[in-house]
């Protein structure tokens, strides 16, 4: 076994090194899980009201999509697997990616893990490492869901289920994270590799759920919700992912078997012996680095809105002249279930890419750990300057991410529709975010001004908005707390009315944040 | 002399590191000025002051008569920089690097720098993700040196340089002093510091212990000698400035003072000198000389925890 020689300190290193990182993660998943059952009790105390919003949910296309499929949703362990399943899965897959990514190809790229081989460390310790660190992860909080929800008195037997499922996903997701590793020497490229993976997972399991659930067998998060929790338990839809997850191992231990250290399976070009002539300034610079980043996203979230565009599509043929659905509309204050629901998937993509103005803002940071600004704030180029170029190309580069999603989103819903008027509409109703996510890129620059140790608490705030968009109902969050979020704020269109007020306000702290940021940088000590 | 340099009671911590512990520099117009210091001793730190990278707690610090912390946009105008520790875009190859901060500083000499990279024989279609340390180095210093800027701040420049490469760099620095322009530069190479710098500041814990010109520092240092005389050499021992003396049947050895040489020949002659040999002073003597009683006493105080934490440096 001298190949894994080394796994066991490994193992103790990341568990030390990355000790917050791992907590953060577990507690804030577990404790997602652990806060719904009592918010479903207490907004459902009867079980006639958990019938009623059982026969609700399963009308409402728009709840499927996001949530999963509708099983033994009149009892509460149902109730919670619906309401949390989805996000905890998505979490799970996201934590394991992450990860494994970052003990693997982050590490390699830094040049620390030829430090390490240079060791007696055997060849496949690292990723034997990242999976043992995954793999605990993934038991534990599996592990702590299942006893958190039996003490919550929800049934043994689904509770464990519903913990198996989130294990199985995740392992899958990190295996996947380990493989795509392999393939690319970006560490970047390669979570997004796995990250486009969990992306077409959710698209094919919401196109499945709201049909007649086939295409949900193609999808790893479809898998863990066939095993039903609380409504019939099934075990062996987790062999699939159980397979798959040894299959997508065997492929990174032969593939990381044969490639050098550094090298993924694409050889790098040379490169023009003269710069072209648009690499002379900050900003140009900053284009160069992050234009791949920016299409990467633009393109995602373009199949991504294309996805919740044709879900719009599968909905709006649904709609019909059933009683409940007119019910529905009613509620609504008349919007049609069309809008309802895209008003809550441009909400959703919003959410997503302002994490692309985020990761694009703290590339700063990232620059400066590696003294890269150095050589360039040693020219006369000023500091301002420099931030500012990445700052100009993240908040660009939201207008084109926004505009992206919005085009995918309109594109199937206008072709189906015959209506190439949707097309302006649904865009504009997207770029109605761009205040709110450029309040992220604002916040995201004042934190590498002010705090730079502290940029990662960006995702913090993101995350916060996230949970009070989807579960701030569900959970009572109190008014004010909601209010803080942006995306709560920004009117939801086309679901509701344009209001321009909030959208003013929200740009004002977003310029009111960037010159924080701007300012602060210019009195602190780089490095 | 006009000093292009001058810093005076210079502090800078990080924490409870005390990187710069009320450093003096001084360094001259025209002037080759070496830095020379252990790992860890603040050279990295004082020239990222210099470049107003970071912002001193105490005490003065004046670059061509400007602030390096205000002024700084003005001042990077007239300097070049090559970092201790050059990190590179990775897509980028390392002409376009080098075309970059070029243009950044204005003044791209496109004829001056294809000579350069000939002479450094550095390939610049490589991606940057695949250049070895001592290349990645290359690029940086192909860089500043295409630069016209008056002075040129080089942190430990040749650390990644084979000996054919260090000395290309060395001609390109007497090239540059030729021009009448200014070189701070950084190393722990003893013998790239004597063979290219005028001045010298010895600087240890953040502390500038020792400045001079060569020959002044030559001078604090002591030269060796090993003679052979017919009858003991009496009276060594009561000359000032001999140190180390040892008497080996009829060869004696002892480490002597710049200015007692002459007292020690005439002694070591009258006793009929027979065979001699004399070591001159080098600044690695001298070197090691002003590190040995800190080196002795750092050892003594990191050795209790020598088992647990590394000692860390000034970064």
């Amino acid at each position: 076994m001298s190949d894994l020689n080394g796994t066991w300190t490994l193992v103790r290193f990341i568990g030390h090194r990355d000790r917050l990182r791992i907590v953060l993660w577990i507690a804030s998943i577990v404790l997602l899980v652990a806060i719904t059952a009592p918010a479903i009790r207490s907004l459902f105390p009867t079980q006639g009201d958990l019938d009623k919003a059982a026969v609700a949910s399963a009308a409402n296309y728009a709840v499927i999509v996001f949530n999963g499929p509708v099983q033994g949703l009149a009892t509460v362990g149902g109730e919670v697997a619906f309401q949390v399943g989805s996000i905890m899965l998505i979490m799970v897959a996201l934590m394991s990616l992450l990860m494994v990514t970052r003990c693997t190809r982050a590490e390699e790229e830094s040049g620390r893990t030829e430090l390490l081989r240079a060791t007696s460390l055997g060849r496949h310790a690292e990723i034997a490492a990242a999976l043992v660190v995954a793999a605990a992860m993934n038991l534990l909080i599996g592990g702590l869901i299942a006893a958190v929800l039996i003490g919550q008195r929800l049934p043994f037997a689904g509770s464990l289920m519903f913990g198996a499922s989130s294990v199985a996903l995740g392992m899958f997701f990190g295996a996947v994270a380990l493989a795509s590793a392999q393939v690319t020497e970006n560490s970047r490229v390669a979570s997004g590799l796995a990250g486009a993976v969990l992306g077409v997972a959710f698209m094919l399991r919401a196109l499945g759920d709201i049909g007649d659930g086939r295409l949900s067998w193609l999808s790893p998060i479809g898998w863990s919700q066939k095993t039903r929790p609380f409504a019939g338990n099934q075990w062996w839809p987790l062999l699939i992912p159980l397979a798959l997850t040894l299959v997508f191992l065997y492929m990174a231990r032969t593939l990381g078997a044969r490639r050098d250290i550094g090298a993924g399976l694409v050889q790098p070009r040379p490169g023009p012996a003269r710069a072209p002539r648009n690499l002379g300034s900050p900003l140009g610079l900053a284009v160069r680095l992050q234009r791949g980043t920016v299409l990467t996203w633009a393109v995602a979230m373009f199949i991504l809105g294309v996805g919740f565009g044709s879900v719009a599509n599968a909905i709006s043929s649904f709609v019909g002249d059933s009683q409940s659905m007119k019910e529905i509309i009613a509620r609504m204050g008349g919007t049609t279930l069309v809008d309802a629901y895209l008003g809550t998937a441009l909400f959703m993509m919003a959410i997503i890419a302002a994490c692309y103005g985020i990761q694009s803002v703290q590339r700063l940071r990232s620059e400066e750990t590696l003294l890269r600004p150095d050589q360039l704030l040693t020219t006369p180029t000023s500091r301002s300057a420099w931030v500012a170029s990445h700052v100009t190309v993240a908040l660009v580069g939201s207008v084109l991410v926004l505009v992206a999603a919005g085009l995918g989103a309109a594109a199937p819903y206008a072709i189906v529709t015959h209506n190439a008027g949707q097309v302006p509409r649904i865009v504009a109703a997207m770029l109605i975010y761009l205040p709110a996510v450029w309040l992220l890129v604002g916040l995201a620059t004042a934190l590498f001004g002010l705090l730079p140790q502290a940029v990662g608490a960006a995702w913090a705030a993101m995350a916060l908005y996230f949970m009070v968009g989807f579960f701030g109902d569900l959970l009572k969050v109190p008014t004010w707390l909601q209010n803080l979020s942006p995306f709560q704020q920004t009117p939801h269109l086309p679901a509701a009315p344009l209001i321009l007020l909030p959208l003013a306000i929200i740009t004002l702290v977003g310029v009111g944040l960037l010159t924080t940021g701007m300012v602060a940088f210019h009195h602190r000590d780089i490095g | 002399m006009v000093d292009v340099i001058s810093t005076r009671g210079l502090v800078k911590t990080f924490g409870r590191t005390r990187a710069l512990d009320g450093l003096d520099l001084e360094v001259a117009v025209g002037d080759v000025h070496g830095l020379l210091g252990p790992n860890g001793a603040g050279k990295t730190t004082t020239i990222r002051v210099l470049l107003g990278l970071l912002h001193a707690d105490d005490g003065d610090v004046v670059l061509f008569g400007g602030d390096p912390w205000q002024d700084a946009l003005m001042l990077h105008r007239r300097l070049a920089y090559v970092p201790g520790e050059v990190n590179l875009w990775p897509k980028l190859s390392g002409g376009e690097v080098i075309d970059l901060l070029g243009r950044l500083r204005g003044d791209l000499d496109y004829r001056r720098r294809d000579e350069l990279l000939e002479r450094f024989e550095l390939d610049p279609t490589k991606k940057a993700r695949t250049y070895s340390k001592g290349n990645r180095q290359k690029v940086a210093l192909v860089a500043a040196l295409a630069s016209t800027a008056e002075l040129l701040i080089l942190d430990e420049p040749t650390s990644g340089l084979d000996p054919l490469m260090e000395s290309v760099f060395q001609d390109c620095i007497r090239e540059v002093k030729q021009q009448g322009r200014t070189v701070l530069l950084s190393s722990h190479i003893l013998a790239e510091v004597e063979q290219l710098c005028d001045r010298v500041s010895i600087i240890r814990s953040g502390r500038t212990v020792q400045t001079g010109t060569l020959t002044e520092l030559r001078h604090l240092a002591l030269t060796s000698i090993s003679a052979v005389t017919i009858r003991p050499p009496t009276g060594l021992s009561n000359l000032p400035g001999v140190t180390d003396l040892k008497l080996e049947g009829q060869r004696v050895t002892f480490d002597v003072e710049t200015d007692q040489i002459e007292s020690a020949m005439r002694i070591l002659m009258e006793h009929g000198l027979r065979d001699l040999t004399s070591a001159p002073p080098t600044i690695e003597a001298l070197f090691l000389r002003e590190y040995g009683d800190f080196m002795a006493r750092e050892a003594a105080r990191s050795a209790p925890d020598a088992a647990g934490n590394m000692p860390t440096g000034a970064q």
